[in-house]
């Protein structure tokens, strides 16, 4: 019933596409190269990561959730808490501090290096460089080089000194995350719960911003009453509310005062209210990796 | 109904198609095409309906906070759901099949296939938004529905898509015209991206964040390409029609085509996504390079209608033209946020979401809105008979997507400055964007208010069709329907 050729002028640039499986062809090989791109080699490249080495021991970030944690997760996905809450933390790039660890036996030769290359404005004395080791001696410096340029005047004066590496960006100034994420911190996140919206802060690190399950409890079960005017919905399913008993359960929410249910009730929260707190306090990303370098804050 | 303009030239005498003449054609499309399209109707009221509950929330966040299944964090990806496998699937596919056999000349194949399909792909949306609003979620987004609901959309969609592949195969045109291309194209994609993402994250799972960036390529090709082979389909259709010549270049199309399925397939990665940086890079290219989509479209269709299309008084036209600016704006943002320096201030902002309901409710739906004005009152012949309440849908829809999008889009780039700005503390972001967030409620109130109007149009179409068959038998179906 198809007939080919008789083309006009204005059908030449398409005329090929008169076939149907000229149609089938141009579209698989479209769909062949976005797949090769976007899903093959990823998982070439990250598919099979393994976990990383912290300080020399192998496989050890990131740990997996501890059961009641990984029940939580289950509870985060099936409320869509990540509708309005993400998961990565971005970075704008790293700045150095330079810290004098050891001044090493030539103190005077320490001095002058401290008076030539640090704050001209100020005058240091000997007691500067015997006092309080180890001491950041510079901050912020804005490259790995020039960090490591400085440091050098202070090594090669007999000293020992230290580079930290300081990630920085918004996300961090607000205390979010130490350092930027990245693709090894989601080995154990199935589904990886990234999140595309900040309708409430990010919790990549909530767990060691946030550390106290019962402040997570009362946030879940009335959010503004530790959060002013927050926008969060309450999750009071999560809860039952009761008669105190004889004794008050152990269990029981504790709010702060003007907060809470009507006097003589408590409020108890179910299996999967603990769960997902759980999960959430063990939300941190505290590794420094070989993609993402940080220097650990003193634990 | 004559056969595709691009594609017979009007110096050749146009053939009378030998296997159906066009009442045939609209016959035999008829109740296999209105399932889908009634389908489509029920689902928007419902997504709209979620999508109003979810905005009420940001001006009382205890509205409805204590029944699980309405929450915040169930009821919105319900929402977007219901709008895009319930509406735009739907609706999209409906007018694909209609297109297919229009321009083949060819009595749509496998009515029957196709309206079992219908039935199934309802359900499957049924089970997959129960799933959704049952805390069943997978937490992917776009790919929410639990595998249950999965897999009927599966076998529904390869039903319907096998209809339309054969109305192509049976065709008594010689050429295929632009519009076919993409529509074809659309046929066969959806079940590759599909079955890919489902596959990868549901079934033989892969690892961490592989997944994710599956199923970021997968919303974007399902979002940006699907979307946009249908809507494109549809327009290089009906612009011709409306304008009362061929299009303008075949040629150009066929660029457009070429990019939009060689570079569109590529966007998607967010730049700040925690995944090897060339990933987010070919993605910000292939976002930047559909730019050319958006040029060739627009001087495209430009040159086709002149100053005829805004002048026409009709609500089709009106919403295809409306469509075609949303598809503008939609790809124009989508490129702007791939790049790095922009997205750092307004990736995870509102921006994000404005631009989805950009392209879902302002270019797509606003587009199948045009179409199935078109189209239904053909198929129930009762041409003219809903000009009227159409055109109050239209004059519903526009400020609908505006207040939707408009409002989230402000106030996104707001929240997005004021996040870089680290002294300002995360409550006052919060609080700064509030406003914004309730304005768009009243796009959400008009953009439901238009879904409902939409169905009561359509609703009486089909009313009107199925009295006219029992009252006068043969007057709504024809011989070969019958016999088909």
């Amino acid at each position: 019933m198809l007939r080919r050729g008789g083309l006009l002028p204005h059908q030449i640039g398409g005329g090929v596409m008169n076939r149907g499986p000229v149609i089938f062809f141009s579209a698989f090989l479209a769909f062949a190269i976005s797949f090769f791109a976007f899903v093959l080699l990823p998982q070439t490249q990250i598919g099979r990561q393994p976990l990383a080495t912290v300080d020399g021991v192998a496989n050890a970030y990131p740990a997996a959730r501890p059961g009641e944690a990984h029940q939580g997760a289950e509870i985060y996905r099936a409320n869509g808490c990540v509708t309005c809450h993400s998961q990565q933390i971005r970075q704008t790039g790293n700045v150095f501090d330079v810290v004098l660890t050891d001044a090493g036996t030539n103190l005077t030769a320490v001095l002058t290096a401290m008076n030539n290359h640090l704050n001209p404005a100020v005058e240091f004395a000997l007691t500067d460089v015997t006092n309080a080791l180890p001491k950041t001696i510079l901050k912020a410096v804005p490259t790995k080089a020039a960090a490591e340029a400085l440091s050098k005047k202070f090594t090669e004066a007999g000293a020992k000194t230290d580079l930290r590496v300081m990630p920085v960006g918004p996300d961090i100034a607000r205390g979010w995350g130490l350092r930027r994420s990245v693709a090894a911190d989601y080995l154990y996140d199935t589904p990886p719960l990234l999140g595309s919206q900040r309708v409430g802060p990010d919790l990549a690190n909530v767990g060691m911003r946030l550390p106290d399950a019962n402040w997570h409890l009362v946030h879940l079960y009335q959010p503004r009453a530790v959060v002013k005017d927050s926008a969060m919905p309450p999750y009071r399913y999560l809860f039952t509310t009761r008669k105190i008993g004889a004794t008050p359960s152990a269990d029981a929410l504790v709010f702060p005062a003007g907060f809470g249910p009507e006097a003589g009730y408590e409020v108890i929260p179910t299996d999967a209210a603990r769960a997902l707190v759980a999960y959430l306090q063990s939300l941190r990303v505290d590794a420094s990796l070989f993609e993402a370098p940080m220097t650990a804050p003193a634990k | 109904m004559s056969a595709c303009p691009t594609t017979l030239p009007t110096s050749r005498p146009t053939e009378a198609c030998p296997a159906a003449d066009c009442a045939d054609v609209n016959a035999s499309c008829r109740l296999p095409v209105l399932t889908l399209f009634a389908g489509a109707a029920f689902w928007l009221v419902v997504g709209a309906g979620f999508a109003l509950i979810a905005s009420i929330k940001f001006h009382a966040p205890g509205f409805l906070a204590d029944f699980a299944p309405l929450t915040y964090g169930r009821v919105h990806p319900a929402h977007l759901n219901a709008l895009a496998y319930g509406f735009a699937v739907q609706a999209g596919l409906g007018v694909t099949l209609w297109i297919l056999a229009q321009t083949s000349k060819a009595r749509l194949a496998l009515p029957g296939g196709v309206f079992i399909g219908a039935l199934l792909w309802n359900l499957g949306v049924l089970v997959g938004v129960g799933s959704v609003l049952g805390g069943g979620s997978t937490g992917f987004e776009f790919l929410e529905f639990s595998q249950a609901g999965s897999v009927s959309l599966f076998f529904a969609y390869l039903l319907l898509a096998l209809s339309g592949v054969l109305t192509f195969a049976n065709r008594t045109v010689p050429s295929a015209c632009v519009s076919q291309w993409y529509l074809l194209a659309a046929l066969f994609w959806f079940p590759w991206i599909y079955t890919t993402a489902t596959a990868l994250i549901g079934c033989v799972p892969v690892r961490g964040v592989t997944l994710a960036v599956i199923a970021w390529w997968f919303a974007n090709n399902f979002l940006f390409v699907w979307l946009g082979l249908i809507g494109l389909g549809t327009i290089f259709f009906l612009v011709p029609k409306f304008a009362g010549r061929s299009l303008h270049s075949r040629q150009l199309a066929l660029l457009t085509f070429a990019i939009l399925l060689g570079f569109g397939a590529w966007a998607g990665i967010p730049a700040s996504a925690p995944v090897p940086a060339w990933l987010p890079a070919l993605s910000a290219m292939g976002a930047f390079l559909s730019l050319v989509v958006v040029i060739a479209v627009a001087f495209n269709l430009k040159q086709t209608v002149g100053k005829y299309l805004c002048t026409r008084s009709e609500p089709s036209p009106k919403f295809i033209g409306a469509s075609v600016w949303f598809l503008m704006l939609f790809t124009l943002g989508n490129a702007t946020t791939a790049c790095a320096a922009v997205a750092a201030t307004t990736g995870f902002t509102w921006l994000t979401p404005a631009l989805t309901q950009l392209g879902l409710c302002g270019f797509f739906a606003t587009a199948m809105f045009g179409a199935v004005y078109y189209i239904a009152p053909q198929l129930t012949a009762a041409e003219g008979c809903c000009a009227r309440p159409a055109k109050i849908h239209f004059w519903l829809n526009l400020p609908g997507v505006l207040f939707l999008v408009g409002p989230l889009a402000v106030g996104g780039i707001k929240q997005g400055l004021a996040l870089s700005h680290t002294a300002t503390p995360f409550a006052d972001v919060t609080k700064a964007t509030l406003p914004f967030l309730r304005a768009s409620t009243m796009g959400d109130l008009f953009l439901l208010l238009g879904a409902l109007l939409f169905s009561v149009n359509l609703g009486r179409l089909i009313c009107g069709c199925i009295k006219k068959c029992c009252g006068a038998a043969g007057c709504c179906r024809t011989k070969s329907e019958v016999a088909s």
